[in-house]
Formats: C-alpha cells, structure tokens, sequence
C-alpha cells in the first residue's frame, strides 16, 4: 500500500483523494490506496491533460477578448465581444457555416447511403468478399495530407489523371477541378468520400453483424419477403449505428483541416475553406492571433452545443450519455 | 430469405461483383496512380497517364530512397508515435486503473474533466498550444508534438481502459491483497498484463492518429530536421512541383508504411479505430 515514488499530491488532489476507498468502496476488499497514492496514479494524466488540453483552451477563451498579434508576453488591448461581432459579420465565417453545411448534406445524402449499401453488400456470402472488405477500407488509413498531394496531382490540370482520363474518353473540356469556384468544393466531397466511406461502411458492418439472424429466420418463416426483413428488422435495428455515424460524419466537418488545405488551401477565393482553414490563416497567417482565439472558442461552441443536443435528443435510447460512458450506473453513488 | 435457385444465386452475385468491382475500381484508381506513375517520368506521365509504365523507370523510387530526408522523416514519425503511444497509454491507464478500481471523492469530477477533453476539438487548441509552447521553449523540439498529443489521447484512452479494468473479477484483488501486493505491485504485474488486448487497441489507435497528424507538426516542426513524413510530403510536392513523376512516388513510398502496417495488423486497426469512435 505503500508507494514510494508517489507523493507529491497538490493539496487538491490531496483533498479529492483523502476520504478514498474508506467505506465507500463496498465491491473492494482490503489492500485500499491511500490518498496519496491515488493522486499519484492520477498525476502524470492530469499535469498532462491540464497544461497541454484544459490550459490552451482557457487561454483561447481569454485571448479571445483582446485584440492581438500574438507577438511579446501577454495581449493587453481588451476589447470585450468585439472579436465575436466580427466573426458574426465575416462573409468568410459565415460562408464556412454554408459551406460546411453543403458538405454535411452531401454526406448524408450520398457518403453514408453509399457505405451503407457496401455494408448490406459485405455482409452477403459470396467468394472474395473479405479481400473485397480489406480493399475498401485502405484509403481510411491512409494519411490525410498524402491523400491530399495525391488528389492534387490527380486534379492537376491537363496532365492530371482526371483530365487524361476525360480525354481519353473523347471529352476535351479542360475543367477546373481545383481552380474553378463553382465546382471546387464538390471535388473537395468526392475526394472526402474516397477517403472516409470504408469507415462508415466498416461502422455500419459491424452493426448489421451484431443482429441476429434468428430475426431473419422467424421472419421469413412468417413469410416476409426480403424488402420487408429489411425495413422492420435491419433499418430498426440498425438505427443506433446508423445515429453514430451521422454524429460523427457531422463533428468531423468542424475540425476538417488536413485534407483540404493541403489540397486546396481553402480556395481559390475561399471557395474550400472550412472553419478550421479561417482559423489556421487568420492565427497563423495574418497573426490576428485575437480573431482566430475567437473563432477556435466559436468552434468549440458550435461542436460542444451541436454533440449535447444531439445526445440528448437523438442519442439518448442508445448510449445513456456517451460523455460519462456509463459513470451512471456506477458513480457518485458509490 | 428463401433458399435461392442456383440461377438466382448466379444472377445476385454477379451484382455483388459489378459493385464490389465498381467500389474497387473507384479505391484503387488514385493509388495505382501514384504507383504506376512513379515508375514512369515526366513525358510519359503527359502522353500516357492511364497506360501501365512504357519502359518502366525505378529513378524516381531510387532517388527519394537514396535521399537522406525520406528516412529521417519516417525515423522522426516514427519514433514521435511510439513516444506519443508509449506516454499516453502509460498515463491513461494509470488514471483508468484507479477510476475503475477504487472510490474516492471527486472520482466522477475527475472522470467528467477527462471526459469532455473529448469535445474539444483538436483545431481549437492548436493555436492557443503553439502560444504556449512558443512561451516554454517547446517548439521546434519533438516534445512539442508529442506531450500535446499524447494530452489530446488522453479521454478516449482512459474510457476505453476504464471499462476493461473494470470487466475484471474483484476475486482477482482479493487474491493480490492477500498475497500483500499494494496497488502498484496490483496494476504493474496483474492489471496490465491482463489488459494486454484493451492496451493493443489503444495504443494502435494511438500510433495511427500520431501518424497521420498533420496541423500540430505543421506548427511546431520549423526546422526541417525534425519533419514527419506528412509534413516532408507536403514540402516535397512544394519542393518539387514541376516533376509531378517524383511526387508521386514520394506519395507512394509516404503511403507504403501504413499499407503494410495495415495488412499485418488489420484485424487490431479496424477494431481499434472503430472501438475509437463508437466509444466518443
């Protein structure tokens, strides 16, 4: 019970840890940790996950009130929501927020269907469905930004693989894959696409694998024809997968920076750029080191609000909170 | 549901082939791109972009794998990743052990703080830690990527070793207690042998996302001594604009790593990176 290398608690951890295992701890035996020693599990962790996750938000949240280049010591030029207005009123912000929108519709409507058909497809028997598996899952693992450089030659005009390719069915047009502001975000989807569907699909197999086929079997000995098992028992079943993934095809568009800015760099004329892109350029390009603090808080809200609302109303019946994992069952009554 | 004719069976699975084989050529096209393309040069990657390589052309290969910079960036992600893995999984499975094993006040505050680590999203942080780490010296240094990375793992590391720590039996305490083994005996020689398989889903999950981090190194690492292959990838392609050929097998070679990595251990990475999501 002893712990040598363990002291050292700082007087909080010290306070939350001194009443530990005591009474409370009905389900454990004897041999309980002293206070101590449970701060000095939970030490390193905590120094960690403060100074290199909880310290730079706060900082963020505090920056964001002045006005900054980010340069010598501290910011000092307080300026109150000023920074908050301005995003507010940021043609480029707010055409992140359309932007972002096209994309999570896009996904939706064809990424997750599409992964989802691969799924019901994968889950039949049929020789080589498992090399087949294999193979749509590889461009997941691949590196975002490599990804990236690779779709920009494959764009690259003329002797892209994608003009080449057009010309070699007879189609001449030089299109602008990249250049061209009309289409360029819809590139930037299908290049998402390749890149993410073998998640989804993988997701939404393991949830078709986790109903049993029993279901199938009575059903079919009632007479129900495959359309029918499919939309009372696969899609109802199915639904908490189904609500996952949505969840997090939508928290994804948030952060998205590695792929597009690589291949895009947001443009050309912001017609690619994401909230994260406007961070990045802001804070690191243009060193309004304020500005872009605000708009990493207004991220934060946007995905903070959007995962709370949809845990409490859409995830509810299937996770019980997925914040706590099931702390619920077992905490604070301890 | 019905016990199809074989003639059904022949027409259903001839479908599954047009789409299997339709998905499949849609995946492999750009990456076959890439390594095709690097066997090729310049002029024939004008004049025959679809066509296999016409004579095939190992300079490009030859040259990135004869550069030092290709190796010094796989060593420099590499040895990030497993410094990153190592730190994170060691810290998180410290901090899951005692929240699954012991009560103490303030046990489901802690766990909450932990927790909602998972709503922060990587891109609102980074600015704020490059300040920081600006301030303590850190940047340019290896550390400045790690320690930042190995944080950010923490939530989704200790929800998912928390829940195994607790899966095992009170009896096998009981049995350590008697036999006088404190806690740390308890969690050194019992608990983490026998998370063996949780420790190899996290700490893949934790490779992986180490690998493919792109926007911390991108501010951190300066100094081109110190750049991950991501970021040697991008500067290369910058670098190298013009000679679209060597590019590409840059990419390719950037690609292969994770490729054999993942035909090794596909079954531990698709567990891993989905237990990884579900959980969150």
């Amino acid at each position: 019970m002893t712990l040598s290398q363990t002291s050292r608690p700082s007087s909080a951890e010290g306070r939350l840890a001194n009443d530990g295992g005591g009474n409370r701890s009905r389900r454990r035996p004897a041999g309980r940790p002293s206070g101590g020693s449970i701060a000095g599990f939970i030490a390193p962790g905590l120094v960690l996950f403060s100074c290199f996750v909880l310290l730079p938000v706060a900082f963020a949240a505090y920056v964001g009130f002045y006005r900054w280049n980010g340069l010598g010591g501290i910011p000092t030029d307080f300026i109150g929501l000023d920074n908050y207005r301005n995003i507010l009123s940021d043609s480029v912000f707010i055409g992140d927020l359309g932007r972002s929108a096209i994309i999570i519709v896009l996904s939706l409507a064809v990424q997750l269907p599409l992964a989802f058909a691969l799924a019901m497809l994968l889950h039949q028997r049929f020789p080589g469905r498992t090399v087949f598996r294999l193979l749509f899952f590889v461009p997941y693992v691949l590196t975002e930004a490599v990804t990236a450089i690779l779709f920009g030659l494959v764009f690259s005009p003329r002797q892209g693989f994608a003009d080449q390719l057009l010309a070699a069915v007879g189609i001449d047009a030089e299109i602008g894959w990249l250049s061209d502001r009309s289409i360029v975000l819809y590139v930037v989807f299908g290049v998402l696409t390749w890149k993410f569907f073998g998640f989804h699909m993988i997701l939404f197999l393991a949830g078709r694998q986790n109903i049993p086929d029993e279901l199938y079997e009575a059903a079919a000995i009632d007479g129900a024809t495959g359309a029918q098992s499919f939309r009372r028992i696969t899609l109802p079943l199915m639904g908490p997968t189904i609500r996952i993934t949505i969840f997090l095809s939508i928290i994804g568009v948030v952060q998205l920076f590695d792929l597009v800015w690589v291949l895009t760099q947001g443009g050309p004329f912001h017609a690619s750029e994401t909230m994260a892109i406007t961070m990045y350029d802001q804070g690191f390009q243009r060193n309004q080191v304020g500005y872009a603090s605000a708009l990493s808080i207004v991220m934060f809200l946007l995905s903070l609000i959007f995962a709370l609302f949809y845990q409490r109303f859409v995830l509810k019946r299937d996770l019980q909170g997925a914040i706590t994992g099931n702390a619920g069952n077992q905490g604070g009554r301890s | 549901m019905k016990v199809a004719s074989p003639r059904q069976r022949l027409l259903r699975n001839t479908w599954f082939y047009v789409a299997a084989f339709l998905t499949t050529a849609f995946v492999a096209t750009p990456i076959l791109f890439a390594l095709f393309g690097g066997f090729k040069d310049n002029q024939q990657l004008r004049d025959n972009a679809l066509g296999l390589p016409n004579p095939w052309n190992t300079e490009n290969y030859t040259d990135v794998l004869a550069a030092s910079t290709f190796w010094r960036q796989l060593a420099n992600s590499v040895g990030i990743a497993l410094a990153t893995t190592f730190i994170v999984v060691m810290a998180a499975a410290m901090v899951a052990f005692v929240f699954a094993r012991y009560a103490f006040r303030g046990r489901e505050v802690l766990f909450m703080l932990f927790a909602t680590g998972m709503m922060f999203p990587f891109a609102v942080a980074v600015l704020p830690l490059f300040v920081i780490l600006r301030t303590m010296g850190m940047l340019n240094s290896p550390l400045g990527v790690i320690l930042p990375q190995a944080a950010f793992g923490l939530p989704l590391t200790i929800i998912i070793l928390r829940s195994f720590f607790r899966a095992i039996p009170a009896e096998v305490e009981e049995a350590a207690v008697i036999d006088g083994a404190g806690p740390w005996r308890f969690f050194t020689t019992i608990m983490l042998p026998m998370a063996r398989p949780a420790l190899a889903t996290v700490s893949v999950l934790a490779l992986v996302n180490s690998w493919n981090s792109f926007l911390l190194p991108l501010v951190v690492l300066q100094e081109s001594q110190w750049w991950t292959l991501p970021i040697g990838a991008t500067r290369f392609s910058g670098q190298f604009s013009t000679d679209t050929a060597k590019v590409l097998a840059f990419v390719m070679l950037a690609m292969l790593p994770a490729l054999i990595f993942y035909a090794f251990a596909e079954r531990h990475l698709i567990s891993g990176l989905t237990a990884g999501s579900t959980k969150g």
